[in-house]
């Protein structure tokens, strides 16, 4: 596998290979879903947890870092592991409800939080700016070096960020607690019979998934230096979710993949201006018809 | 306004929009009770279906006399319903059909893919602002000052009742009702004796896009706007009333609807119209997590 260590360094040095300032910002927002894709496909692929409200975890971390910038004065650094942790705990504190209900009904449970959580965030005016979010959000800073408005530090950031993530997840897969999580994901009857504790490792996985969010989540306001909560809406879990089913259920480089796919895709269609999101519902029908368990999924990979 | 007389208006605007919502709701509770799937487009059918009595009505023009603006009600609705059900044939056949067998998954993705293309489609056609639609009936009320019932409110109600009436009438006296509760009990046995389970499944759409596409119609007639967005919020609001009801039952999903538009009225009305989509949710979540079953549906027993 020579590409395994190809791929890395390509991506490492995508900056200077391609230095067009657009190009950079795709591909910025590419490895942004990459590391959201990979979060979800922790719970989706490899427990088999229909999440359908994501976007919280995200906001929940966007949020978190706006505020303790824009109230406490905290540098984004110290931001990035108190983002992770807070969407870590509310990946617990709601899954602990849902856990108790499976399949599609998971699958609304966590549609229905997710929405909450918007609209939650859209009402509470007095610490989140309702609709008009917050501004004024602090980039990152290393010594005397300032992020900034260029994409290229965020793109290395996050390559860094997606390629630990990665290296956790596939590491983790093959563990006990990857293979209890398979366990449950084919039949939890029978997991839970031979002492698989059900509840713990859904749990477990709903707050690693949501921490690696609420990374993406820092990151995101960091990078933006502003936070509406329109950025969180729905359809953001429902495209990080494509990704994930088009990579191919339950596998690490699939879900970069479909992160990849799913956020250059509408870019090179822009030469069809509006009709590119038109084509973009019609691709995803077409993949899925050629391709139903994704691009680099195996055939009984499904929960 | 006097408190009984909020809460009586509450619950007239309630019950009008819980009846639109009834009717959405019973397309994804038939589907899902026949083949287990949550149609995630179905509430852009429900959208479509108040674009086309928009361009039938822009078509056709207001009619100035009663008789006329009936004629025109009747025709504009035949439209919607016989639109969306020809839509409702076609997202089966070309997103769901090919993908009976495969990963449950996926059949999502190209929900959304189709719900991606039905927007952008419709939002390419009339564009991307809010569309006005002009009231083809002439504005009656009836009551006081502070609490009314209008003819449109009237109207919608009882559109929305005898559908559903004749939605049992199909389901409990005709033979094809016959195939479709068959087919939701067991559709292997069903295929068995000599019902074509891909043609039930068809009409199964058929028929929930129809009755989509007619609230559609009314959703845009009371509120005399409509967006390409619609869809979405609109969409899960039904489909919380078919959860509330009981998902796969009938009867549920009317009951269901109704009672969501009578919370959320309430809601509206005493407690604040921000946090009024926040009330679907939370009765979805609370639903789902303590009675899962919902209101009128039935135990299932775990298959091992």
């Amino acid at each position: 596998m020579k590409l395994k260590y190809l791929l890395p360094v390509f991506f490492l040095l995508l900056p200077f290979i391609d230095s067009n300032p657009y190009h950079m910002d795709v591909f910025t927002t590419a490895a942004l879903y990459a590391l959201l894709a990979l979060g979800l496909n922790l719970i989706v692929g490899f427990v088999g947890l229909l999440h359908l409200g994501y976007a919280a975890f995200f906001a929940i971390g966007a949020y978190t870092y706006a505020l303790l910038n824009l109230r406490l004065g905290y540098p984004f650094w110290v931001g990035l592991p108190i983002s992770a942790v807070t969407a870590g705990i509310a990946g617990v504190l709601l899954g602990l409800p849902a856990v108790r209900v499976r399949g599609d009904y998971l699958a609304i449970v966590t549609l229905g939080f997710g929405e909450i959580v918007r609209i939650a965030v859209t009402n509470c005016e007095r610490w989140t700016g309702g609709p008009n979010g917050l501004l004024g959000i602090a980039h990152p800073t290393i010594g005397s070096f300032n992020f900034g408005v260029d994409s290229r530090p965020y793109y290395w950031l996050l390559f860094i960020l997606v390629e630990a993530t990665a290296w956790v997840c596939a590491r983790l897969r093959r563990s006990r607690i990857g293979l209890a999580w398979g366990a449950l994901r084919e039949d939890e009857l029978a997991a839970r019979c031979i002492g698989v504790d059900a509840t713990r490792l859904k749990l477990l996985a709903l707050g690693l998934g949501g921490a690696i969010a609420g990374l993406a989540g820092c990151v995101f306001a960091a990078k933006q230096g502003t936070v509406t909560p329109d950025s969180f809406d729905f359809i953001l879990s429902v495209m990080i979710l494509a990704m994930v089913i088009l990579g191919g259920l339950g596998s690490v480089r699939g879900a970069i993949l479909g992160a990849a796919v799913l956020s250059i895709a509408p870019e090179l269609l822009r030469s069809f201006s509006s009709y590119r999101m038109l084509l973009f519902g019609v691709m995803m029908i077409v993949l899925m018809r050629v391709r139903p368990q994704g691009l680099l999924g195996r055939r009984h990979v499904a929960p | 306004m006097s408190a009984g007389d909020l809460f009586l208006q509450q619950v007239i605007n309630g019950l009008t929009i819980g009846s639109v919502y009834a009717l959405i709701a019973l397309g994804y509770t038939m589907v899902y009770g026949i083949i287990q799937l949550i149609n995630f487009a179905h509430g852009e059918v429900f959208m479509v279906g108040a674009y086309l009595g928009l361009a039938a009505i822009l078509g056709f023009g207001v009619s100035h006399s009663a008789a006329g603006s009936v004629a025109l009600l009747l025709v504009v609705l035949a439209l919607a319903a016989g639109g969306c059900s020809f839509l409702g044939l076609m997202i089966e056949r070309v997103a769901y059909r090919p993908l009976r067998r495969a990963p449950k998954l996926s059949v999502l993705i190209t929900a959304i893919g189709v719900s991606f293309f039905l927007q952008n489609a419709v939002m390419l056609s009339f564009g991307p602002l809010d569309r006005y639609i002009p009231p083809i009936l002439p504005v009656v009320r009836w009551g006081n000052g502070s609490v009314g019932v209008t003819l449109m409110q009237v109207i919608i109600f009882a559109v929305s009742v005898s559908l559903m009436v004749g939605l049992q009438l199909v389901i409990y006296a005709t033979p094809m009702g016959r195939a479709m509760r068959a087919t939701a009990q067991d559709p292997l046995a069903a295929r068995l004796m000599g019902i074509s389970v891909d043609k039930v499944i068809a009409v199964t759409f058929a028929i929930g896009s129809a009755l989509a596409g007619v609230g559609g119609v009314l959703f845009g007639l009371y509120y005399s706007t409509i967006n390409f967005h619609d869809g979405y919020l609109t969409g899960l609001k039904a489909f919380t009333a078919a959860v509330l009801g009981g998902i796969g039952n009938i009867p549920g999903a009317m009951v269901g609807g109704l009672v969501l538009g009578l919370l959320e009225g309430l809601s509206a009305g005493y407690f604040s119209t921000q946090w009024k989509n926040v009330v679907t949710f939370l009765i979805l979540v609370l639903v789902l997590l303590f009675r899962p079953r919902g209101l009128l549906g039935e135990r299932v027993a775990e298959r091992v």
